[in-house]
């Protein structure tokens, strides 16, 4: 398609970035966000549609042209005001959603040429409320007297938690770890979603009266039985993807082979990028390698760099094409001077007689007839194999739902693989009284997906309370 | 915060024994469980597995070895400051059965962990024979606590300060040449548990040990706890702590314990220097 521009025609705001060669150094965040007056210039672009298609993708229904409209006329109080009403982590989702597969997919300039930065400009509602000082607070409506235990502090159990406090219930949040945020605070990386964003998402929720109990392990510290024996009257499950998958090749235990997990867990959670300041280490390799081209695989080769590698490659056995990375996280990467060996996979680790990562050794590949995904199928070129030195390796493939609550939780039922089945429409268990979502139930998907399956369980949650199962 | 309401030095100073407030673990732990367990916003989350519960005064106990900036730093809290979280009890608690004769090892600070197990599996109706041994005679710990929780108590020292001058595998062999043991548990630095399996495969007497990998979350969500298990990786943290000791890789466990071995030095230099202050 020919893009015509017209003279005048106000173009699509580039977003301000840290340079890469400084960024690198630093674990500070990559996008600066936009100024009041290219936020304003951003939002006339918005054609006002009376029937915005930009709403279809969003999976939590904000009202996307009304606070667009807002930022234009230059009130921000009002136009963050308006995406809170749909909305409980608008820093987060401004920084984190993939906008490009969603709102900003179907905005009607998309088909002429370059849709709205929608992303933007809700990052920018949220930071200048922030920036303010003041965080208004939506009215609650009166208290039902009735409890909610919310499992798990990711994207999805905010999300309930969030809407169902502003529905009069009383929310109470248990996180396994010892901050809450879940995802957002052990894996998506500093650069990318500072900690201080997400502890203000998380102060803001209690301020609207939402309990936090870190350090409780549902599943092992107390049983799902046991939070309706204290008197909750509703269970929802949302502990997340948090299993790691390995590759089960030879080697994969020496030292400096590590799961993406464990890897981004140490860096974030622990803050070891800061050690010895904080206590707990990482290996700070030279020679990096990354397995998988996802989000997830983006953040540890870019965490690879900021912890000073010289060299940190990921290898990934099919094409560019298939990479499920978004395009923004690869191009930060590239720019960052990550390398990408594509159509290959590993065989085996090497390691020294102390059972340190030496190298490892691959396997060139090539696309096939495509598979139940939809995507070629990468086949082994036979007599192709070369070698990779390497002194760490991340191991980023994907994550499984961890058994330490589901296994513990009598009266659920489990995929094949493990994941919670719900009913598709309220995301119920089949046990009276339990919900699950997000990624337990979906396998690992995005922060947006999961919060939009948290509106649909906090509403669901929310009839059973006022009517009944 | 989790309160500690009873300090006790051991070993010359080098174990500390520390009774920390913990009523919701404290009502759900049971023999062989662990918990994580960090001092402040700065601190690592050390994996400790609890030596004692006391459900009614809601208390756990934990009794570490000085080994670095960590521990290091959990000596310096004195009754009545806190830890900044204890999580747990985390882990697959010991599977305690009526078996018949049972013989509990324990080595250095591990007698601290085969204590409640040796009280397990007394309590369960075995005979139970108990192992424990140190370097010497004042690195000795629960000798006391050990002999009530036992049938029959041996005591070994390296340096023969004590007891059997000697490895607690000396005194294992004596009894599997012996009265013979249906089961035994050892519980002890790597060396003392890989020795102890090798002696009683020859006598293909089941063994079950108690592995002590490092960990960061210690519920199955990163995988650093893993170890090679008749040929598999488990996870430490969810699929044990306790394994099969004969199908146990030893060498990798010994590896993979070194793999922060000099940022650790880094960080305890830099501690005891700020100390000294």
């Amino acid at each position: 398609m020919v893009e015509k521009e017209k003279k005048g025609k106000i173009p699509r705001q580039p977003m301000p970035e840290q340079n890469p060669k400084a960024r690198a150094r630093n674990f500070d965040e990559v996008p600066l966000g936009y100024s009041e007056e290219v936020a304003m210039l951003e939002a006339t672009r918005c054609l006002q549609c009376k029937n915005p298609t930009c709403m279809a993708g969003c999976p939590v229904d904000i009202d996307i042209p009304a606070f667009i409209a807002r930022i234009k006329e230059g009130e921000f109080a009002s136009a963050i005001a308006k995406i809170k009403e749909k909305n409980v982590l608008p820093a987060v989702c401004g920084r984190v959603c993939p906008q490009e597969m969603q709102c900003e997919k179907t905005c009607v300039l998309a088909k002429k040429g370059e849709p709205v930065a929608i992303g933007r400009l809700e990052r920018f509602s949220a930071d200048w409320e922030r920036a303010q000082g003041k965080v208004s607070t939506p009215k609650k409506e009166p208290s039902t007297g009735k409890r909610v235990a919310v499992v798990g502090s990711g994207p999805s159990g905010l999300t309930v938690a969030g809407d169902l406090i502003l529905k009069g219930h009383d929310v109470t949040v248990f996180e396994a770890f010892q901050v809450p945020g879940g995802v957002l605070v052990y894996g998506i990386p500093e650069f990318r979603l500072p900690k201080a964003i997400v502890a203000a998402e998380v102060d803001y929720m209690k301020k609207l009266g939402v309990k936090f109990e870190c350090d409780k392990v549902v599943g092992a510290t107390v049983s799902v039985d046991e939070l309706f024996e204290e008197g909750f009257d509703a269970v929802y499950i949302g502990v997340g993807a948090g299993l790691p998958i390995f590759m089960h090749i030879p080697g994969e235990n020496l030292i400096g082979v590590y799961s993406a997990n464990e890897y981004l867990t140490r860096s974030n959670l622990m803050k070891a990028y800061l050690f010895p300041e904080f206590d707990t280490p990482i290996i700070r390799g030279k020679d990096v390698v990354v397995f998988g081209a996802g989000n997830v695989a983006m953040d540890a080769a870019r965490t690879a760099v900021r912890l000073g590698a010289d060299r940190v490659r990921i290898i990934y056995r099919r094409s560019r094409e298939e990479m499920p990375a978004r395009i923004e996280e690869i191009h930060h990467a590239e720019q960052e001077d990550v390398e990408f060996i594509l159509l290959a996979a590993p065989l085996n680790f090497i390691g020294d007689e102390n059972g340190r990562l030496t190298g490892v050794r691959c396997q060139r590949m090539e696309l096939g007839e495509p598979d139940e995904s939809g995507r070629r199928r990468p086949v082994p070129v036979e007599g192709s194999e070369f070698e990779v030195a390497c002194d760490t390796a991340v191991i980023a493939i994907g994550a499984g739902p961890n058994p330490l609550l589901t296994s513990a939780t009598r009266d659920i039922r489990l995929s094949k693989r493990g994941y919670i089945i719900v009913d598709p429409e309220t995301g119920k268990t089949i046990k009276k009284g339990v919900w699950a979502g997000g990624d337990i139930v979906t396998g690992q998907a995005t922060v947006i997906l999961a919060m939009g399956a948290g509106r649909k369980v906090a509403n669901s949650i929310h009839k059973y309370l006022t009517l009944g199962w | 915060m989790f309160q500690i309401v009873y300090r006790e030095e051991m070993a010359e100073g080098t174990v500390v024994l520390n009774e920390v407030m913990a009523p919701g673990i404290a009502a759900k732990a049971k023999p062989g469980q662990f918990v994580m367990i960090r001092a402040n916003e700065e601190g690592e989350r050390i994996p400790l597995t609890m030596a004692e519960t006391n459900q009614e005064k809601g208390t756990i106990t934990i009794i570490y070895q000085i080994v670095g900036k960590s521990t290091a730093l959990f000596k310096t809290l004195k009754e009545g400051d806190s830890y900044l979280d204890i999580i747990g009890p985390l882990g697959r608690p010991t599977r305690i059965e009526k078996t018949g004769r049972v013989t509990c090892v324990g080595g250095g600070t591990g007698v601290a962990v085969i204590y409640p197990i040796t009280k397990g599996y007394k309590e369960a109706g075995n005979e139970v024979t108990a192992i424990i041994g140190a370097r010497t005679k004042d690195l000795l710990i629960l000798e006391d606590k050990m002999r009530a929780a036992s049938d029959n108590l041996r005591v070994c020292t390296d340096d023969g300060s004590y007891g059997h001058h000697g490895f607690v595998t000396d005194v294992l062999k004596e009894i599997l040449e012996g009265e013979g043991t249906d089961l035994v548990v050892a519980i002890g630095p790597v060396a003392m548990m890989k020795f102890t399996c090798e002696l009683t495969k020859q006598y293909k007497v089941k063994t079950v040990v108690s592995l002590n990998p490092i960990m960061v979350d210690g519920t199955g969500m990163c995988g650093c706890c893993r170890v090679t298990v008749g040929g598999r990786t488990r996870f430490a943290c969810v699929d044990g702590p306790e394994f099969d000791g004969h199908e146990v890789d030893f060498n990798e466990l010994t590896h993979r314990l070194q793999a922060y071995v000099n940022d650790e030095r880094v960080s305890y230099k830099s501690f005891l220097k700020g100390s000294k202050c």
